[in-house]
C-alpha cells in the first residue's frame, strides 16, 4: 500500500519534470501542483524547481514539546495549502496563493529541535574540515524550512506565512536565497550548470531507480539534509585557463565529458593513463574525489546557486548553496568530504562558509503534521 | 492643510489609545486550552445542517480578542445563530463592523448571524466576528480552543478553532450602542 503511494508520488515528480520540457508546457508548469501528503515529505526527490529559499530558526527558550508541536501543526497546515494553490488559513494576501509553480515546503529538525524536545538527536553537526571557514550566520539551527518553486514570488509569500506562524516559537537565524535556470529554459531532468559554469550533480541518483532510494530514504521515510554554504573564489578562478579547471574538475567544461568519454553521461575511466604515463583523470580531480561506488554511499545533490551584492570593487558574492540529502549523514556525507577536503584540487577555488544538519522527517496524511511521531 | 494633518494624527492616536478588539499575541508557555482535533460536532436538528470551515481565533495574552470562519448551511432553512460560549471567557459576543460617522467600529450584532439557506456566511477580520470579551487565559498560537454555539431553535453547535497569529482585526469596540 505505502509502496503504491510512494511509486505514484514519484512518477507524478517525473511527470512534473517532463512537463517543464517545452516553453509551451512551461506556461502550464506555473499551474503544476506538487502533492504535499505521503509517507515522505516532498522537495527531495521533486525535480528542482527553478528557485528556492532555505530558512533556519533558533526556538525560542520556551518553545517545549508541547509548543514544537503547536508550530508544526500550524506549518503543516501553511504548507499543505499553499502547495496546493489555496491560501494559508488567515492569509493576508490570498490572491498570492496561485500559481503554485509546483511549490513544496520540506521541513527539517536540526539537533537543538530534539533537545528543546527532551529527546536524543539522531544527528550531529558535521566534523570540523580542514578548508572550512564558517561563520555562524550561515551556520547551524534548530528547525529548517525549504522552499522551493517555480516562480520567486510564489517563494516569496510561502517564506512570509511560514515565518509568520514561525516567529512566536523560534527566530531566524539565517536565510539563504538560491536559484536555479528558470523553468521552461532546458529540459527538466538535464544536469545543471553552477556559476563557475560546471555540470554540478551529473553523477546524481536518478529519482525513481531502487539506487536513489537506498542513497536517500531510511526504512522510516526519513532522510538526512546536509545545507553547505559554498562561496565560488571567482576572482582567482577567472585567473585559470580552461585546460586547469577541466583538470580540476576532471570534466570538459563544454559538455560535461569526463576527460576519458564523449558525453556527460560516460562513466570516468579512473584507470586510463595519459601520454606520460600518468592517470588522465588526476588523482585530485573533483569528481575523483568525489566518486563513490556503492549506491549506498553515495549522495543526492539539490544544489542552489546564489549570487549576492557584488562588492565596491567589482568582486562577486557568488557560490553554491549544497543541499545534500543522504540516508545517514555519518555513512555517506562525511567520508566524501573528508576525501575532498583532503585533497581536491577545486578547493583553491571554493570555500565553505554556512554548514548545517537537519532530519527530514516522514510526510504526512490530510490529518496528521510533520513530526508527528517525533513530538506527539 | 496643516489642521488636517493634525486633527487625523489626533484621530489615529486617539485609535491607538482606545481598547482595540483583539490584543497582538506572543506565547508564554501556558498549554493549550484543549487538545482535541479541530472539527465540527452537530447537536441538535438545526445544527446538524451547520458546518464552518476554517475556523481560527486570533492570538492573544489576555483580554480581547476574536475567533473567525465560514459558516455554511447545509439545510433548505436559514439558521439564525444567536450566541456563542467558551471556555475561554465568561463573555462571547456576535459582533459586527460598521461605518459610524466614518470610522469603522464593531458592535454586537442585533438578531446575531443569519446563515441563509444552502449558503454560508463569513466570519471575517474587518466583518461579522465572534467577539471574546474577557479571555481568562493566554490563546496561544497553534492552540485549539473548544467554542459552542446557540441557534434560534436552541440547538447548540460545537467546533474548534485554532489559535493563529495576526496582526490585523482591530477595529475599534463601541459597547452598548446596540441596546440604544
Amino acid at each position: 500500500m505505502a509502496d503504491l503511494t510512494r511509486r505514484g508520488l514519484l512518477a507524478g515528480g517525473v511527470v512534473a519534470g517532463v512537463a517543464a520540457l517545452t516553453p509551451a508546457a512551461s506556461a502550464r508548469a506555473g499551474e503544476t501542483v506538487v502533492p504535499f501528503h505521503g509517507p515522505r515529505q516532498a522537495g527531495v526527490a521533486t525535480e528542482p524547481q527553478a528557485h528556492a529559499v532555505f530558512v533556519a530558526f533558533d526556538l525560542r527558550r520556551d518553545t517545549d514539546r508541547d509548543a514544537l508541536a503547536r508550530m508544526m501543526r500550524l506549518l503543516t497546515d501553511d504548507a499543505r495549502r499553499l502547495t496546493q494553490g489555496r491560501p494559508a488559513l488567515a492569509d493576508t494576501e490570498p490572491e498570492l496563493a496561485t500559481p503554485a509553480a509546483r511549490l513544496t515546503v520540506t521541513f527539517g529538525f536540526g539537533p537543538g529541535l530534539y533537545a528543546h524536545a527532551n529527546l536524543t538527536s539522531p544527528i550531529e553537526p558535521l566534523p570540523k574540515f580542514s578548508v572550512d571557514k564558517l561563520e555562524k550566520r550561515w551556520s547551524g539551527g534548530d528547525l529548517l524550512v525549504q522552499i522551493c518553486a517555480d516562480d520567486p514570488l510564489t517563494v516569496s509569500h510561502a517564506l512570509r506565512m511560514i515565518v509568520k506562524d514561525a516567529r512566536s516559537f523560534a527566530t531566524v537565524r539565517w536565510t539563504q536565497r538560491g536559484f536555479r535556470r528558470a523553468a521552461g529554459t532546458q529540459p527538466g531532468g538535464q544536469t545543471q550548470r553552477n556559476v563557475m559554469g560546471q555540470m554540478d550533480g551529473t553523477a546524481n541518483p536518478k529519482p525513481g531507480t531502487p539506487d536513489f532510494d537506498l542513497a536517500v530514504w531510511r526504512p522510516d521515510d526519513t532522510t538526512q539534509l546536509v545545507v553547505r554554504r559554498i562561496r565560488a573564489e571567482l576572482e582567482t578562478w577567472d585567473a585559470a585557463d580552461v585546460v586547469a579547471k577541466e583538470f580540476t574538475i576532471g570534466r570538459r567544461l563544454s559538455t560535461g565529458a569526463p576527460l576519458t568519454g564523449t558525453r556527460e553521461q560516460d562513466p570516468p575511466d579512473f584507470a586510463a593513463k595519459g601520454a606520460h604515463g600518468f592517470p588522465v583523470i588526476s588523482e585530485y580531480a573533483h569528481i575523483r574525489r568525489a566518486h563513490v561506488g556503492d549506491p549506498r554511499l553515495r549522495i543526492l545533490r539539490r544544489p542552489y546557486n546564489y549570487d549576492e551584492d557584488v562588492t565596491a570593487r567589482g568582486h562577486a558574492d557568488s557560490g553554491l548553496i549544497f543541499a545534500s540529502y543522504q540516508a545517514d549523514i555519518e555513512r555517506q556525507f562525511v567520508p566524501i568530504q573528508r576525501q575532498l577536503a583532503e585533497a581536491d584540487l577545486l578547493n583553491e577555488w571554493i570555500t565553505p562558509i554556512g554548514s548545517a544538519v537537519f532530519v527530514i522527517p516522514p510526510g504526512c496524511d490530510e490529518k496528521g503534521w510533520i513530526g508527528q511521531e517525533v513530538l506527539s | 492643510m496643516s489642521s488636517r494633518i493634525a486633527s487625523s494624527l489626533l484621530a489615529l492616536a486617539t485609535a491607538a489609545a482606545l481598547v482595540s478588539c483583539g490584543s497582538s499575541g506572543t506565547p508564554t508557555a501556558a498549554a493549550p486550552v484543549a487538545s482535541a482535533p479541530a472539527e465540527t460536532t452537530p447537536a441538535a436538528p438545526a445544527a446538524a445542517a451547520l458546518s464552518i470551515t476554517d475556523p481560527w481565533v486570533k492570538t492573544a495574552k489576555e483580554g480581547m480578542t476574536a475567533a473567525f470562519g465560514t459558516l455554511v448551511n447545509n439545510s433548505g432553512a436559514d439558521i439564525t445563530v444567536v450566541s456563542g460560549t467558551s471556555p475561554l471567557s465568561p463573555m462571547i459576543e456576535l459582533h459586527e463592523v460598521v461605518d459610524k460617522d466614518g470610522k469603522m467600529v464593531m458592535r454586537p450584532k442585533q438578531g446575531g448571524f443569519v446563515v441563509p439557506a444552502g449558503g454560508s456566511h463569513e466570519l471575517a477580520p474587518g466583518g461579522d466576528h465572534i467577539m471574546i470579551m474577557d479571555a481568562e487565559q493566554a490563546v496561544e498560537p497553534g492552540a485549539e480552543i473548544p467554542f459552542t454555539l446557540t441557534l434560534a431553535d436552541g440547538g447548540t453547535f460545537e467546533f474548534t478553532a485554532i489559535g493563529k497569529d495576526f496582526a490585523g482585526a482591530k477595529e475599534d469596540y463601541q459597547p452598548g450602542s446596540h441596546n440604544g
